[in-house]
């Protein structure tokens, strides 16, 4: 008699199952409920770290406001209007409360209120992140997979030199190179901005390549698109490289494991097992690894926007600082920790995803 | 008769001090990274010696002269000579691994020291503030310190240096938690040896040898960040030789005249490479999973 495998029937079965999922589900949920409470206490301690270096600023915020004009009756009337006279716990409870409303002031240098500063500016760094991190995920998995399939080989040594280089690249550097070589030399790609002028999609989104595609405009789209391509190309090598890194390890370690030996050893074809038993196991770190880039991204974003002159995030905080324009300066510190923090949060909530053991755990 | 030492093997069998850094140059790369670590150290020394030209000397004659044998690395926009620059410019770089790479060890090491050791109340508090401080990317945390304390050299170290707190802490922390448990910190406590003699004496010395190793690892990013503050106008101010300067020099001339942009970059470059090969190999000689 041919064995069947053993199946479970009768009113249990069902029953059985479905408590399975109910606890799987309310874990998860727990789960997500203590990483929220989590996200609660550090965005709590984000707001006092951007408060309080705030208020250690040389001089007085009714001062900066003021300018040098300013006489002293003047100076006492705008301190009693901000509150400035308060207790620092109330000013900075007053901080919060408008915070968590989306007020943070003026900004001192576009008397534009300082939030829809940091809301204007954000698309545009996002793009750039997004389209930075597709290119670094999309060149650095490929890569540390080939490496990994015949290590010590020409590939993977010429891979590894490259991402060598890649991690020890200054950016700002690396772009002013590519703008000298693409942009000024061979003339093949544009050395700033966002769009040509007369060639700006119009606002929907804020960012340049989505809106070209909503206008349905090819040549907008292919203009964005050409304007992009330097800065998200400089902004991807440093995370290109760590992905590859770590995606090199990564399979190399899980190959010598018992279960792909089984796997090749049942003879399975050698893509299946690359692709289903030694890169999903090895997805976890590399999702960590790629999820970890934000913080990468976020900060070289700062410097991509300086060299290639796109009114991003981290170009408006900079000049923010230099023309200490401090509301402008603390709505996008703690716009930018908040997503941050997010975005870590939504990087460990996919491990769930990926892992079952970890749903279970 | 002669007696013989009891259990000579124990003498034979231990390994001589600097057996593990002999291990880490086998390796070649770890040698290139040697070699080039080394000659920015002679270049910060010998600064003064090889520069042709003072670094803060203007001839305008010679403004946005490209490289010659006049001006190896060409001149800037005010005719001060690049090559000049750009070696001076290493010593901001060797002071800035030493102050914010230094501030971070320091300031880490006491938090990681004092939450791991003391532990309850105290470690939580530790630990929520390193969260705290992680939950910014460490461009912004630097941004947001440099708009507090002033754009200056010295506090674009300051920044870096508390950006970098975290990562010691949590690595100093991890090594006092185990080394707190060993027979002879038990040992010191019985007999009433006070805490801050155990954690100082004791535990720091036996939880150092892993922050060695990350600060050589840190030693790189911390070049670069600094030049990337200067870059961005946060950090050293004009005229200082500083890398990143130059570059932001470079940036505003870099149609016409890309040398000045070109070689404090390369310099950068050269360096963090140096320090991330050996940083490389003194890793997978640590790293018992990458050893094997």
């Amino acid at each position: 008699m041919p064995l069947e495998p053993r199946r479970v029937s009768g009113p249990f079965a069902r029953m059985r199952t479905s408590l399975s999922w109910r606890s799987d589900r309310s874990e998860l949920w727990r789960y997500i409920g203590w990483r929220l409470i989590q996200l609660a206490i550090v965005l709590i301690g984000v707001s006092i770290v951007v408060f309080f270096t705030m208020h250690v600023l040389p001089g007085d915020v009714a001062m900066l406001l003021l300018g040098d004009r300013g006489t002293a009756e003047q100076l006492a009337k705008l301190r009693l209007q901000l509150g400035l006279d308060q207790p620092v716990v109330v000013q900075y409870l007053r901080f919060v409360l408008a915070a968590a409303h989306g007020d943070f002031g003026t900004s001192l240098t576009s008397n534009r209120a300082a939030f829809d500063d940091v809301s204007t500016a954000f698309p545009v760094t996002l793009q750039l992140t997004l389209a930075a991190l597709t290119i670094a995920t999309v060149i650095g998995v490929p890569t540390g997979v080939f490496a990994s399939l015949r290590p010590g080989r020409t590939f993977d040594n010429l891979a590894m030199t490259f991402t060598l280089f890649g991690v020890s690249m200054p950016i700002f550097w690396l772009g002013l190179m590519l703008l000298l070589a693409f942009g000024a030399t061979l003339d093949w790609l544009p050395i700033g901005g966002l769009s040509e002028v007369g060639m700006e999609p119009p606002r929907i989104t804020g960012m340049s390549l989505i809106d070209a595609a909503l206008a349905g405009s090819p040549s907008m789209f292919w203009d964005a698109l050409r304007h992009l391509i330097l800065p998200a190309c400089t902004l991807a090598t440093v995370p290109l490289a760590f992905i590859a890194r770590i995606t090199r390890a990564e399979m190399l370690a899980t190959a010598t494991q018992d279960h792909v030996r089984t796997a090749r050893a049942k003879g399975l074809p050698r893509a299946r097992v690359i692709v289903g038993h030694v890169l999903r196991n090895a997805l976890i770190p590399i999702v960590t690894v790629i999820g970890l880039q934000l913080g990468l991204l976020l900060s070289g974003a700062v410097l991509t926007e300086t060299i290639f002159s796109l009114p991003g995030l981290g170009r408006l905080m900079v000049d923010s600082i230099l023309s200490r324009d401090y509301p402008v300066v603390q709505a996008g510190a703690l716009f930018i920790a908040f997503v941050f923090v997010l975005v870590n949060l939504l990087v460990d909530l996919s491990y769930t995803l990926l892992d079952p053991r970890i749903r279970r755990a | 008769m002669t007696i013989a030492a009891p259990y000579p093997s124990l003498g034979a069998a231990k390994e001589r001090w600097y057996a593990p850094a002999a291990r880490v140059l086998r390796r070649h790369e770890a040698k290139l990274g040697l070699a080039i670590v080394l000659g920015f150290l002679f270049l910060t020394v010998a600064a003064p010696l090889l520069a042709p030209y003072d670094p803060y000397d203007q001839e305008l004659s010679s403004a946005l002269a490209p490289p010659s044998a006049q001006h190896l690395f060409g001149a800037d926009q005010y005719g001060r000579d690049v090559f000049s620059r750009v070696l001076y410019g290493s010593r901001t770089a060797l002071l800035a691994i030493i102050v914010a790479d230094g501030l971070a060890l320091l300031l880490g090491s006491a938090l990681g020291l004092v939450g791991g050791f003391l532990g309850g109340a105290v470690d939580a508090i530790v630990m929520r503030l390193v969260d705290v401080l992680l939950a910014f990317p460490y461009l912004l945390l630097a941004l947001i310190i440099v708009a507090a304390l002033g754009p200056s050299l010295t506090n674009s170290m300051i920044a870096i240096g508390i950006v970098y707190t975290p990562q010691y802490a949590r690595l100093i922390r991890g090594q006092v938690l185990a080394v707190r448990a060993l027979d002879y910190v038990r040992a010191a406590r019985a007999i009433g040896t006070p805490r801050w003699r155990i954690m100082l004496r004791h535990v720091l010395p036996n939880s150092f040898g892993p922050v060695i190793v990350m600060a050589t690892l840190q030693a790189g990013s911390v070049v670069v960040e600094t030049a990337g503050l200067s870059f961005l106008g946060l950090g050293a101010q004009p005229p200082s030789p500083d890398w990143g300067a130059l570059l932001a020099d470079g940036h505003n001339y870099f149609l016409t005249a890309w040398w000045i942009a070109t070689f404090p970059g390369l310099a950068i470059f050269g360096v963090v490479l140096g320090f991330n090969l050996i940083g490389d190999a003194l890793r997978d000689q640590f790293d018992p999973r990458r050893r094997t």
